[in-house]
């Protein structure tokens, strides 16, 4: 069967990949692209490890097929920061441990990045309810909580 | 410098660049050239005999490379995945260990059995072979239920009343005689139900093999790569030991599931030999749900006897452990030594006696799960004595100060085998009750209730036995392997240094724990010290991280080998600084002659070791690099006390925890940032299991009910509160760190109080965990149905 | 997944053609739930149909008392829609109570009920507020859209285009949601409306449904307490590992309640 040819943009760069139908997009980030930064959890929607942001949604990667990219805009966590330039989030996550074994850390920060882009300041309540799509198993959400407050704290101090 | 960094700082983790900018690197995320990758044919039937496989349609299909079955393993002589912990029943005899073959030869015991595997160019491809896989099951009867094991049809041949063994610790005749003379006698039945791990990471395996060099290469998502490597080569026959390189990278996750040795990592690397290709596997969030070991599923029944003033006279223990189909790696200590010798808590109960049966079922084989053991010893004995403080009527946090071992009894010699090196659980208790404000619990009940809400409040105190473990004691239970844990320091010749731990990092910070202990001991920056772990070929040998014992142990190894260090670097000083070594400081870096301005600093110590134009080479060998292994002498005791509080909508059965507060004494802390992580997410688990998740099977299929996401609930950011956390400080008497461990006792201490809450809040004696909304509920309707028919 | 072939269509008709032509194609909305079931090989399309680039499906407009919301419209900006919200406040709720942010952004309110899910949010939106159902081919009474577990009353090839809701005088609706995954366990839309009292209930039934005996009882005292001698019964309710039918059967009565109460 022949393979789809997409153009479209990944972390503001111009992408040119082929897919099959079945592919994902997580799939063709990950194993097309070498963009390991999004990670599989289940496959199916439910952890939010896949977590990018699409024409500026949060979705998952794991559900949504690659041919759908197709004149879109996509960032991922390559996308956000670099060690050398954090995103906000990110220096928060840093300076509050708000993780441990790092799996399901990007996924979390671009959800955090997505609601503080359309909600610069997030309740705790507003916060724990838009982050419930992502599961952490290691942190108990308390310092990944208390870091996007931070985060939210830090931007809106910064000059727009 | 070092105040900033040492011991006791709360820095920023070194490893969290990587994390949070995508750069992290899992199993997954490693391809090899030329790799394959591997599907597991996996049995869709609780049990049954396997009549015939036809392999040729699958083998035909183009892309297909190989498929392989439980025969191929057997004639090429990969043995069956070993148990590595003898347990003797009553009786004597031992433990009955069925064979356990990486792909099942004949008969297959659980859903979700792999009976073959398919190999293929690609995934797509090598599933495509797998769903040809027709082979001809006959369905034999299937048992999934614990109580009820002993008496159904044998699972394995030769094993009766699918009894694995029978065992018993502690005075049978003194708890008898405890139990008959007693003022009250509590009973309690308890139900500890079984939990499925889900690391976010799924498990994953990558066999490499070199035909040139004959090394077989296997990265894979383990807790402990050279226990791996060990077993693989030793036990299993995969590859001899020095033609086998284990590399574990970054870890997502873990919580003692990623301690074990599967069939699937089995398999990428045997296949890899046997094809001369990288084979890969990647497991998807239903093989997770279907094969990662499962947790905890005890049902126990206890009875606590108390004096009339509430003293703890004897318990008695009777439970019956559920091991799944197979023996897994560490299966039959769990329910055993982790299990019975912590029934003793933090309280003087003199007499105690536990039986503990563990049995066969057609369900996931079941092995430690974050606590293993010691969440159902605490679950147990903090719901009896729960319960039999409302039975006598007494304020449960009096009961509990009544019955505690006092501060000045340490060292305490328990009645089931262990002794508590030190701690002060009056001080965790009177810590936790201020700070969860216990006094002013019934005006917020009060309130809650003009509301409409039921409010209840539980308490927890908790002990745990961590730091796994001492060899020897260990070795006379039963452990085939040590529990020694090794470092080695490496100073470079510019003075920076790498750290290798034997020790595993996959969550838990070593990368900055052990660096600031290292930083503490050699004056050095962080930024001026590498943590290396994970890989054979690098550090030496070492067990691996679970049981709370990275720290406890690896970091004592840690300890000696920097002291190691420092020793040898005195004797060059002194030989620089034409002085002896006995007059020789040490401090912030500086190695300095007594009294005097003469001094080196640690770099300059090490250039000399590593160009020794100026050196004592008659006496001292040149170079600047030490090894240390460390056996602890005791089990550390990490203590605490936990306090609960919840609010029951009574008209739904939803139940929001409205508070919870941890106190716990983990002696010496070195993070005191990365502590509070651990301990909040131990706490979230033990909310999970106490309220949420639910491992359920059909009792008459054996299919997993709860194989998804979708089925099974986890504790997600808006069924959680923030915690509030305090310390108490009895330092580890008996390592050199002082330091007891911490990445366990969330998921301990926690249950217990969560369930004790909500019993109160609904006024009833027991609930079964999880307390779901249809359970809360459901116990209301029993209650004022009750509460009307009287 | 198996393998398919993926069309992207341009417009509803070409959809409609090219799904009459294709016997076991299916149409791609949102994805939230043919994806998953794809991935697990639940299912086996030949073919998707994207109806993701047709324009002409996505938007929300209110005029004349009523709410119109194209069939591809997402969860997400149903929530958060200044007009919606103004409108219909309960629909917005409702729209914002649907599983999580990414599948908000992705599940469309066409794909949901064409689905119908017996714990789907919508069917209890689209009962609840009598609206009607527009197709390419006719417009379909909301009352007579639903007919069983997972069944409509869309023929083969019918596409949903947009879904019509009177906008009533009042609207709450209640939801326990699954804690694993956050589906309803029960959701109850109660409407005040021009031509009467409506209570829907979902995720209760093997189909959303009316609650009948407690439309009667608002219809002459809409208030809380004229809930209080109704009950629901059990029988025919669902039963799984999360919820028996008597405890489900309790929450119809307590949802409603408690949305009554909130707009009384």
């Amino acid at each position: 069967m022949a393979k789809s040819h997409v153009s479209t943009t990944v972390n503001g760069d111009p992408v040119e990949f082929l897919c099959d139908a079945p592919e994902t997009m997580l799939d063709v980030l990950r194993n097309t692209l070498g963009l390991t930064g999004t990670k599989e959890g289940c496959g199916t929607g439910d952890c939010g490890a896949c977590s990018i942001i699409v024409d500026g949604r949060l979705v998952c990667g794991c559900l949504m097929l690659a041919v759908e990219a197709t004149g879109k805009s996509i960032t991922t966590i390559e996308g956000i920061g670099a060690p050398d330039r954090l995103h906000p989030v990110q220096q928060a996550f840093l300076e509050d441990a708000a993780l441990q074994c790092g799996f399901c850390t990007p996924g979390f920060i671009v959800a955090a990045k997505a609601l503080l882009d359309r909600n610069p300041d997030p309740s705790e309540t507003e916060i724990r309810y838009w982050l419930a799509g992502n599961l952490c198993r290691c942190t108990g959400y308390d310092k990944i909580v208390r870091a996007v407050q931070h985060a939210a704290a830090e931007m809106k101090g910064q000059p727009a | 410098m070092t105040a900033e960094t040492g011991i006791g700082a709360r820095v920023r983790r070194k490893e969290d660049v990587r994390f949070i900018t995508g750069r992290g690197r899992y199993t997954d995320d490693i391809n090899r050239p030329g790799q394959l990758h591997a599907v597991f044919a996996r049995s869709p039937y609780a049990h049954a005999r396997i009549g015939s496989l036809d392999i040729s349609g699958a083998e035909a299909l183009p892309g297909v490379v190989a498929v392989l079955t439980g025969a191929d393993l057997a004639a090429d002589g990969i043995g069956p995945l070993p148990c590595g912990w003898m347990i003797h029943s009553r009786d004597g005899s031992p433990m009955k260990q069925p064979p356990h073959p990486a792909l099942s030869q004949g008969t297959v015991r659980y859903v979700g059995e792999p009976y073959a595997v398919v190999i293929g160019e690609t995934r797509e491809a090598a599933q495509a072979g797998a769903d040809l896989l027709d082979p001809d099951f006959q369905e034999l009867p299937a048992n999934v239920d614990t109580a009820s094991a002993q008496s159904t049809a044998p699972i394995h041949d030769g094993i009766a009343n699918n009894l694995c063994y029978d065992w018993t610790l502690g005075d049978e005749a003194a708890t008898d005689a405890a139990l008959a003379s007693a003022a009250h006698v509590v009973e309690l039945d308890i139900i500890n139900n079984r939990l499925i791990p889900n690391a976010i990471e799924p498990r994953a395996a990558l066999g490499d093999y070199d035909a040139g060099t004959d090394m077989l290469t296997l990265y894979t998502t383990s807790q402990n790569p050279h226990l791996a490597r060990l077993v693989l080569s030793a036990f299993v026959g995969l590859a001899p030991e020095h033609k086998l390189r284990v590399v574990s990278p970054d870890v997502g996750g873990g919580f003692g599931s990623k301690i074990f040795i599967y069939s699937e990592e089995t398999v990428c690397g045997w296949a890899s030999k046997r094809l001369r290709r990288p084979v890969k596997w990647t497991a998807d969030r239903s093989e997770a749900f279907l094969n990662d070991a499962h947790g905890r599923d005890h049902v126990t029944k206890a009875r606590l006897a108390l004096d009339a003033q509430g003293r703890f006279l004897g318990l008695k223990v009777s439970t019956i452990a559920n091991l799944g189909a197979y023996m897994s790696t560490f299966s039959s200590s769990i329910p055993t030594y982790l299990y019975g010798t912590l029934l003793a808590g933090q309280y003087t109960t003199p007499a105690i006696f536990v039986e503990v049966r563990s049995v066969f079922t057609n369900t996931t084989p079941v092995d430690a799960y974050r606590g293993a053991g010691r969440p159902e010893a605490t679950f147990l004995l903090e719901r009896i004595v729960e319960t039999a403080a409302r039975e006598l009527g007494m304020d449960p946090a009096e009961l509990r100060r009544r019955n505690l071992i006092p501060k000045d009894a340490f060292p305490y010699a328990t009645p089931v085998a262990l002794v508590y090196d030190t701690g002060d659980y009056q001080a965790c208790l009177d810590k936790a009750l201020a700070l969860s404000d216990y006094a002013g619990f019934p005006a917020r009940k009060a309130a809650a209730k003009a509301r409409g809400k039921l409010r209840g409040i539980g308490l927890s105190c908790y002990i745990e036995a961590c730091g796994l473990a001492p060899s020897r004691l260990a070795g006379q239970l039963g452990a085939g392997v040590g529990l020694y844990e090794s470092a080695e320091i490496r100073v470079n010749p510019t003075g920076n240094v790498t750290v290798f731990t034997g020790t595993h990092s996959h969550g838990q910070g070593h990368e900055t724990t052990f660096a600031q202990v290292v930083s503490s001991r050699l004056g050095i920056g962080l930024d001026q010290i590498e943590v290396v772990h994970g890989d054979t070929s690098q550090g030496q040998f070492g067990l691996g991280t679970y049981g709370s014992r990275s720290l406890a142990v690896g970091g004592s190894a840690l300890m000696k080998a920097s002291d190691k260090i420092v020793t040898k670097c005195r004797k060059i000083a002194a030989y620089l600084l034409e002085s002896k070594p006995e007059d020789i400081d040490f401090e912030d870096g500086v190695f300095r002659v007594r009294g005097t301005n003469k001094a080196k600093t640690f770099g300059e110590i090490a250039f000399a070791a590593y160009v020794p134009h100026h050196y004592p080479l008659e006496e001292l060998e040149p170079g600047l690099q030490e090894t240390a292994f460390y056996d602890p002498q005791n089990f550390t005791y990490p203590a605490g006390a936990y306090v609960c509080e919840v609010e029951v909508d009574p008209d739904t059965g939803i139940t929001r925890i409205v508070k919870f507060t941890a106190v716990d004494d983990f002696g010496q802390v070195i993070n005191p940032m990365i502590v509070e992580g651990q301990v909040h997410g131990g706490i979230a688990q033990g909310i999970g299991q106490a309220m949420l998740e639910a491992c359920r099977y059909d009792r008459e299929t054996g299919q997993l009910l709860t194989g998804s996401m979708m089925d099974y609930a986890m504790p997600r950011a808006d069924d959680l509160v923030n915690f509030d956390l305090d310390v108490v400080r009895t330092d580890c008497t008996h390592n050199p760190l002082g330091v007891k461990g911490c990445g366990e006792a969330g998921a301990i201490g926690s249950p217990p109080a969560v369930i004790n809450a909500i019993t109160d809040a609904i006024g009833v004696r027991t609930l079964d965990m999880p307390a779901t909304p249809l359970k809360v509920w459901t116990a209301l309707q029993a209650g004022s149905a009750a509460a009307k028919g009287s | 997944m198996y393998n398919f072939t993926y069309h992207r269509a341009g417009s509803v008709d070409a959809a409609a053609s090219r799904l009459a032509e294709s016997g076991d194609a299916k149409l791609l909305a949102g994805g939230m739930t043919l994806l998953p079931t794809m991935k697990q090989r639940l299912a086996q399309p030949s073919e998707l149909i994207d109806l993701n680039e047709i324009d002409g499906l996505k938007g929300i407009t209110v005029s004349g008392g009523t709410v119109t919301i194209g069939a591809m419209t997402r969860h997400a900006d149903v929530a958060a829609s200044a007009e919606v919200k103004q409108a219909i406040p309960a629909l917005a709720r409702l729209a914002g109570l649907i599983g999580d942010p990414a599948v908000r952004n992705r599940g469309t309110i066409g794909g949901s009920i064409a689905n119908n899910d017996p714990s789907a949010d919508y069917p209890a939106a689209v009962v609840g507020l009598g609206a009607t159902v527009v197709t390419n081919k006719r417009e379909i009474a909301g009352d007579d859209f639903f007919t069983g577990m997972f069944e409509t009353a869309l023929d083969e090839g019918e596409i949903v285009t947009a879904v019509r809701f009177p906008v009533p005088q009042k609207a709450a609706y209640f939801k326990f949601p699954n804690p694993a995954s956050r589906y309803a366990v029960v959701g109850v839309m109660v409407a005040k409306t021009a031509s009467g009292v409506r209570v829907a209930v979902t995720g209760a039934g093997p189909c959303v449904f009316r609650q009948s005996d407690m439309e009667s009882a608002l219809s002459g005292n809409f208030s809380a307490d004229a809930l209080s001698g109704i009950s629901q019964d059990a029988d025919g309710l669902n039963e799984d590992i999360h919820a028996s039918a008597e405890y489900r059967a309790s929450l119809v009565v307590v949802g409603a309640k408690r949305a009554v109460a909130e707009i009384a």
